[in-house]
């Protein structure tokens, strides 16, 4: 009780010294340690309103700085026409130097020198100006609502019931058609992100040449990176179906391999083919170490290990790589025995259902 | 006419026409075999002498055989070397890497430790015990191919672990690619056909020997060629990148902020 009644009189204290405002407080609590305004410094005179040789200089220094302005755009240009861009792509790199280098001079001293003359030069008397209330005064609020109040006289609003609720059905529908249309940004994945390029019998081809390989091409150790035979550059889809197809291949020496008995008709002779997507985000994962059958994606690190099925032993990653069932031709070519039997790639939201 | 075609017929049936015929298809086939696998071969045939060999062996016994065996069997220490070739003795010792200085996560390259002849003589005794990659043909290494394909060949196979402009980068557990930009032509092409440490191997079936000498001319113009977009800042991509505009720029936006608001004296 007793410090309300404190309060309130600081209030009234307060309020008596910003007499400015007639301002009834509210419910505000006043705050009694509050840090007192220290008011402005006191002014503290300049060299170049002291002296005139200061004053002098400093005026000089300011168009110096305009005068490096002009020099540094006239650099500009003259760069431009001393270092044009031709068919060495090294002209690139002396034409955006020098070019980069007057334009920024041009414009910095400018900017350097309007500062340094406003700071030197112009007038440095200190100003504060108080803050104005939010609040109007008691006739503009009043005077707001009785607007408010002849235009729903004027316009019937509140009476002519029929009109205020088919404008509210109207003012609902409105933005409808423009939601729908953010139906069409993107074309319909449909199946897409569950199957890719592989079939039965696709043969195994070297990126970016489309030369099919035999398994006797790979000699242990050896990594080829892989896309499915006739897939053709000239093709509309051609990167997208790439970029899912996208296959590491690797022959480590058969003994080293842990094979699941479901999958050990998979891989053909240590011969083994894994989906390039990681499962992560996405990214490329092809840093494939020899000794530790390691592979590593660059992005976040996740790692996979190749001899034991691609399971994550490192990393983000969730889940391993989709492994490319393969085997060989009569002609000894290596072949796909199906598409990849999971979506390759990153989670999407109804990966888990079959399709 | 009759009678000599018959008299062919005659002979066509008699037991010697079948051992004459496949006489025939095997000196065929073999010659055949014989000149495009030459043909194909990138390897410079390299005379090895006796000496050189025996030279080697002394030299491997005294530096190499206390990890890799007296007979370069191997050990749990290290490999065997029988069969690696002459080129992974090569690349291993000329860049330094061996004899290795401490068991780690990899090898550093290092101050050569041999003479060229001593080098040559160890690749001819380690050569000499089994086949394996042998030293590359001069053909392929004079960087006279193509530099955009050698580029989309490099960015395809190489340029995951090395960088796509060769700056190298980090591999699992301490291991990394080592940067390409003082790297031989020779020493190149001699890591792609051996897969030296965890590098795996890519072989002429991969890639061809020309399009192993593209990728060579790709890095060698690379290796004298300054980027075309400015400071390169080690090519390590938006690490140094970042770390430029963070620390550097940012410190002068805030230099400049405070020169701003600052009184003038």
């Amino acid at each position: 009780m007793k410090l309300t009644e404190n309060s309130k009189e600081v209030e009234l204290q307060s309020s008596a010294i910003n007499s400015e405002h007639e301002y009834d407080g509210g419910l505000r609590v006043a705050n009694l340690d509050a840090v007192k305004d220290p008011g402005l410094e006191p002014h503290r005179v300049r060299m170049t309103d002291k002296s005139v040789k200061h004053e002098k200089s400093a005026v000089r220094q300011v168009s110096v700085l305009f005068v490096l302005s002009m020099l540094g755009s006239a650099f500009a240009l003259w760069a431009y026409f001393t270092f044009p861009l031709s068919e060495n792509l090294s002209s690139v790199r002396l034409n955006t130097i020098y070019l980069g280098v007057g334009m920024t001079l041009g414009l910095l001293g400018i900017g350097i020198g309007a500062v340094h003359w406003a700071k030197t030069l112009m007038p440095d008397n200190e100003v504060s100006e108080e803050r104005h209330l939010t609040r109007g005064s008691d006739q503009k609020r009043a005077a707001a609502i009785e607007i408010l109040a002849a235009a729903n006289q004027e316009s019937g609003f509140t009476r002519r019931k029929l009109i205020r609720r088919t404008l509210y059905g109207s003012l609902a529908l409105f933005p409808l058609p423009g939601i729908i249309l953010f139906a069409d940004l993107g074309p319909d994945l449909g199946n897409s992100l569950r199957h890719t390029f592989w079939k039965k019998g696709t043969r195994l081809a070297k990126d970016p040449t489309g030369i099919e390989i035999k398994a006797s091409d790979v000699t242990v150790g050896s990594v080829f990176q892989i896309i499915p035979a006739g897939l053709n550059p000239e093709n509309k889809e051609y990167l997208e179906e790439k970029a899912k197809a996208a296959v590491l291949l690797v022959r480590v020496d058969p003994s080293e391999l842990n094979e699941t008995e479901e999958r050990k008709g998979w891989s053909y002779q240590g011969i083994v083919a894994y989906s390039k997507i990681c499962t992560h985000v996405g990214c490329p994962v092809a840093l494939y170490e020899q000794q530790t059958h390691h592979l590593l994606c660059p992005c976040h690190q996740s790692t996979f290990d190749l001899v034991n099925g691609c399971k994550v032993i490192f990393g983000p990653a969730s889940r391993p790589l989709p492994q490319l069932p393969i085997t060989v031709d009569s002609e000894g070519y290596l072949i796909a025995q199906s598409d990849f039997l999971e979506p390759v790639g990153p989670s999407f939201w109804d990966r888990s259902v079959k399709s | 006419m009759k009678r000599l075609r018959s008299k062919i017929n005659g002979m066509r049936r008699s037991p010697r026409a079948l051992g004459i015929v496949m006489f025939a298809g095997l000196l065929v086939v073999g010659t055949g075999y014989t000149a495009v696998s030459a043909s194909v071969s990138p390897n410079r045939e390299v005379v090895r002498t006796q000496e050189q060999i025996d030279l080697g062996k002394k030299i491997f016994l005294a530096n190499c055989a206390s990890c890799h065996g007296k007979n370069a069997e191997g050990s749990v220490n290290a490999p065997s070397l029988i069969g690696v070739g002459e080129a992974s003795v090569d690349f291993q010792v000329s860049t330094g890497r061996m004899p290795g200085a401490a068991s780690g996560p990899q090898l550093e390259v290092k101050p050569v430790q041999f003479t060229l002849e001593e080098i040559d003589a160890m690749a001819a005794y380690v050569g000499s015990l089994a086949d394996g990659p042998s030293i590359p043909d001069e053909a392929y290494l004079q960087a006279n191919g193509s530099a955009a394909s050698g580029g989309e060949l490099f960015r395809i196979n190489c340029a995951m672990c090395h960088n796509a402009a060769g700056a190298g980068g980090a591999l699992t557990q301490g291991k990394y690619a080592p940067q390409l930009m003082e790297s031989s032509a020779k020493t190149i092409y001699e890591a792609m056909i051996t897969g030296p440490q965890n590098m795996p191997v890519f072989n002429d079936a991969n890639i061809t020997p020309e399009q192993k000498n593209d990728i060579i001319t790709y890095l060698t113009y690379l290796q004298n060629n300054s980027s075309v977009g400015g400071e390169e800042l080690g090519s390590l991509g938006p690490v140094s990148e970042g770390l430029l505009a963070w620390l550097g720029l940012l410190g002068l936006l805030v230099v400049i902020a405070v020169w701003l608001a600052a009184k003038s004296n």
